[in-house]
């Protein structure tokens, strides 16, 4: 901010800043969620194929199996998040 | 080598037709044999820009299906040698791309030992845009200083590098950043997004910037791509893309509010 941007300040908010401000939080959450498109092919079927191998062992249903795929920077996070039922 | 380049964007009305048939000419007039497609099926407008509309009688589709040959359906242009317009189908059929039939007049281009593939993709991304990107070795994404046209632009990005032939072989298509309608008086007075932050937001190496010129228009009311308009700085900006597409040095030109003298800045 310049010196004589203080004496700015009635103008109306420069609307390029706050076109890029927008555009950098919208692009990095897309990135994040990625996006429906990142997100590799074999997910829903590495998905049924935990499933099973966890119903050897524990009753789970549907819904307690929750797959996520994060991008990183330099590496992507496959998170894997499985709720066991209550003890009996 | 023949090189298989898209021209593409997302979002419709940025200019990737406009794009297509300057960089093409500019290619071509350089002296390397080069073919452009329209993937525009249904809707195709590159004939049009080239002013070549009246000369269609076969077009993509039919070579697809086997109705023409490719050397049938290909227009020759007459201002420029070595350049070649392969004009869209007005089908409304919406599956008459196949990827192999895609492949194939592609791999007859190469064969027929064309230097580059132009490939001018439609807006979207439904199959016509997936397919002008699908056999790409490298990409213009076409970016308007707007801030839907740089989201379109990062969503297209991510399907060049997913979808396409080449990232499913675990290869990178690559990428090159050009910006249209560019206005720096407006980027000064803080209304429109400046090329640096573009940039920065899609981190993909800027190839040119095209200022917002009305010659462009007059450029397509009269069929001609604009980059034979050696006076406009449109023209002048597209040939300096060419330029540095083919790996010469080239400054950027036309990013900075013209210097207006001392008496029009008093007097206005």
């Amino acid at each position: 901010m310049g010196l004589f941007d203080i004496f700015r300040q009635n103008r109306k908010k420069n609307t390029a800043t706050l076109a890029k401000e927008r555009l950098q939080i919208l692009i990095a959450h897309e990135h994040a969620s990625g996006n429906g498109l990142n997100a590799p092919d074999y997910l829903p079927q590495l998905r049924n194929e935990i499933m099973e191998v966890i119903r050897k062992y524990v009753a789970v249903d549907d819904k307690s199996v929750n797959v996520n795929l994060e991008k990183g920077d330099d590496f992507d996070v496959l998170e894997l998040n499985i709720t066991l039922p209550d003890r009996q | 080598m023949s090189r298989v380049i898209v021209v593409t964007s997302g979002k419709g009305g940025v200019g990737k037709t406009t794009t297509s048939a300057a960089f093409s000419a500019g290619l071509a007039s350089k002296g390397y044999k080069t073919a452009v497609i329209d993937f525009d099926v249904g809707l195709r407008n590159l004939d049009l820009i080239m002013g070549v509309e009246r000369r269609v009688v076969y077009d993509f589709v039919n070579v697809i299906n086997g109705e023409a040959t490719l050397r049938q359906a290909l227009i020759k242009d007459k201002r420029v040698d070595n350049l070649y317009i392969l004009p869209a189908s007005q089908t409304r059929d919406k599956d008459a791309l196949t990827e192999e039939g895609v492949e194939n007049v592609i791999n007859d281009l190469k064969d027929d030992g064309f230097d580059y593939i132009i490939c001018d993709s439609p807006a979207g991304i439904e199959k016509g845009a997936f397919m002008a990107l699908y056999f790409a070795d490298e990409a213009i994404i076409v970016t308007n200083p707007e801030v839907s046209s740089v989201r379109d632009s990062d969503r297209i990005l991510g399907i060049l590098q997913s979808k396409s032939r080449a990232a499913e072989e675990g290869n990178v298509v690559k990428e090159h950043l050009v910006i249209t309608r560019y206005s720096p008086e407006r980027v000064d007075s803080g209304d429109m997004i400046s090329l640096d932050d573009i940039v920065e937001i899609l981190s993909v190496p800027l190839l040119g910037v095209i200022p917002e010129s009305g010659s462009v228009l007059q450029a397509s009311n009269s069929g001609i791509p604009v980059i034979m308009d050696k006076e406009s700085r449109a023209g002048q900006a597209y040939m300096d893309i060419v330029g540095r597409f083919l790996g010469e040095k080239i400054e950027h030109r036309f990013l900075d509010v013209e210097k207006q003298g001392f008496f029009k800045k008093l007097f206005g």
